[in-house]
């Protein structure tokens, strides 16, 4: 009984840790909104965006009910302070110029597609369900992600510096992404989630053969940040839940 | 109660709000209709995950079917198997064409960067043709066009732009 239990409360984290990522970006990613530097790339930044919020929609919707508390999933988005939060470190980090957007969008699709494509294999029907919905979406991301980090990184000297610049930025943040922790091996051993250190061999290779086609160069150094995952977060999420938050904060249950 | 080939036919009159020219089950997210007792039981699923028109097919289908004096409806929602645009009726497709929109390609969903690159580097490219003149010189403006399940595209013959309803 005590053991079940245990799982259900790993569940949880473990479904606001995917549900709270794809929130966090897709809410910084809809900053863009208005701002894109040309009509074509604010489009498809506004879509990838909404793909990642219809996702969390999903993720947060199941994390409620196996809460199983009488939240549900705008709760959870709207109601909970930053603490609470499971998001990765990487995807709170600013949007800065175009080039640190569109690295953060890479660096993240590079580890959320083959993650996806592990948790279709779930021995939970309504967590394979989900990946498999959010891992076609999820392609097409990191096409557009992979293909602009190539083309910017090999484009001209201006575009490829900031492309640099952006990846020495974002490098220190990706490391978390493929740590495991007490949860994710709860749910690994339960067959229920794949554990984050089991996607590093295709991280790595994905990301190598990118960033040597985009004529980018990795830094060197191997420090990462990490407490995202637990909620331990820096200050720049909390500044940005205080913009999405404001509206059901002011006017809790708010309607139209 | 209603027969169920009554209702199925309902519901091939109900618009997708976004491209009014197709109905819901000629987009194949109508995956099945049944009685629970005397309750009728519509099961949709979604096509894109964050797809703002969901609530608005739901509403639409809704309305239809009341409008019929189906008072006991219940909508629910399936995720599995995910929606694909393998799924769209044949006729459909053309109306799509005739629209303006050009219809997806079966079989060539993305499959994440390397299948794309691959693709890009052997020259096999995917080849849309203009909805408006049929000609295949055509090329990519992006990835996502006005709604996620379409790409922009433009013709460089007749210079049109136009919406390409990509695979998934």
């Amino acid at each position: 009984m005590s053991v079940a239990l245990d799982l259900d409360v790993a569940l949880f984290e473990g479904l606001c840790r995917l549900g709270d990522s794809t929130l966090v970006l897709g809410h910084r990613v809809s900053e863009w909104c208005g701002h894109a530097p040309v009509l074509e790339e604010d489009i498809a930044l506004a879509n990838v965006a909404l793909d990642l919020i219809g996702q969390t929609q999903m993720w947060l919707g199941l994390a409620a009910e196996v809460e199983g508390k009488g939240r549900d999933a705008d709760a959870l988005a709207f109601r909970r302070d930053v603490w609470d939060f499971r998001n990765l470190l990487l995807v709170e980090r600013p949007n800065g110029d175009f080039g640190q957007t569109l690295m953060r969008q890479f660096l993240f699709d590079a580890w959320h597609q083959p993650m996806l494509k592990a948790l279709e294999g779930s021995g939970d029907p309504r967590i394979a369900a989900i990946a498999a919905k959010a891992g076609r979406e999820v392609a097409y991301h990191l096409e557009r992600s992979a293909d602009l980090v190539i083309r910017l990184g090999d484009g001209t000297p201006e575009s490829h510096a900031r492309m640099q610049s952006a990846l020495d930025r974002l490098w220190p943040y990706t490391g978390e992404m493929m740590m495991s922790d007490d949860t994710d091996r709860a749910l690994a051993d339960a067959g229920i989630m794949a554990a984050p250190d089991s996607i590093r061999p295709q991280w790595n290779a994905l990301v190598a053969e990118v960033l040597s086609e985009a004529t980018l160069k990795a830094p060197d150094h191997s420090f990462m940040h990490k407490g995202g995952k637990q909620g331990t977060h820096s200050e720049h999420l909390g500044h940005m839940l205080a913009t999405m938050q404001w509206l059901q904060r002011a006017y809790p249950d708010a309607t139209w | 109660m209603v027969e169920l080939a009554q209702v199925w036919d309902w519901l091939a009159k109900v618009p997708d709000p976004e491209i009014p020219v197709i109905s819901v089950t000629d987009l194949g997210i109508v995956r099945e209709v049944a009685y629970d007792g005397d309750t009728l039981v519509v099961t949709v699923t979604p096509t894109y995950s964050g797809c703002p028109a969901t609530a608005v097919i739901n509403f639409e289908i809704e309305k239809a079917l009341r409008a019929q004096g189906v008072d006991k409806l219940r909508l629910e929602r399936r995720l599995d198997p995910p929606w694909t645009t393998d799924w769209l009726a044949p006729a459909a497709r053309e109306k799509l064409r005739a629209y303006g929109i050009a219809p997806p390609i079966d079989g060539t969903r993305a499959q994440g960067v390397v299948a794309g690159r691959i693709s890009r580097l052997t020259g096999a490219a995917l080849v849309v043709a203009c909805p408006r003149c049929g000609s295949e010189q055509t090329q990519k403006v992006s990835q996502f066009g006005s709604t996620p399940c379409k790409a922009a595209y433009q013709c460089r013959d007749c210079l049109e732009p136009f919406d390409y309803f990509k695979c998934i």
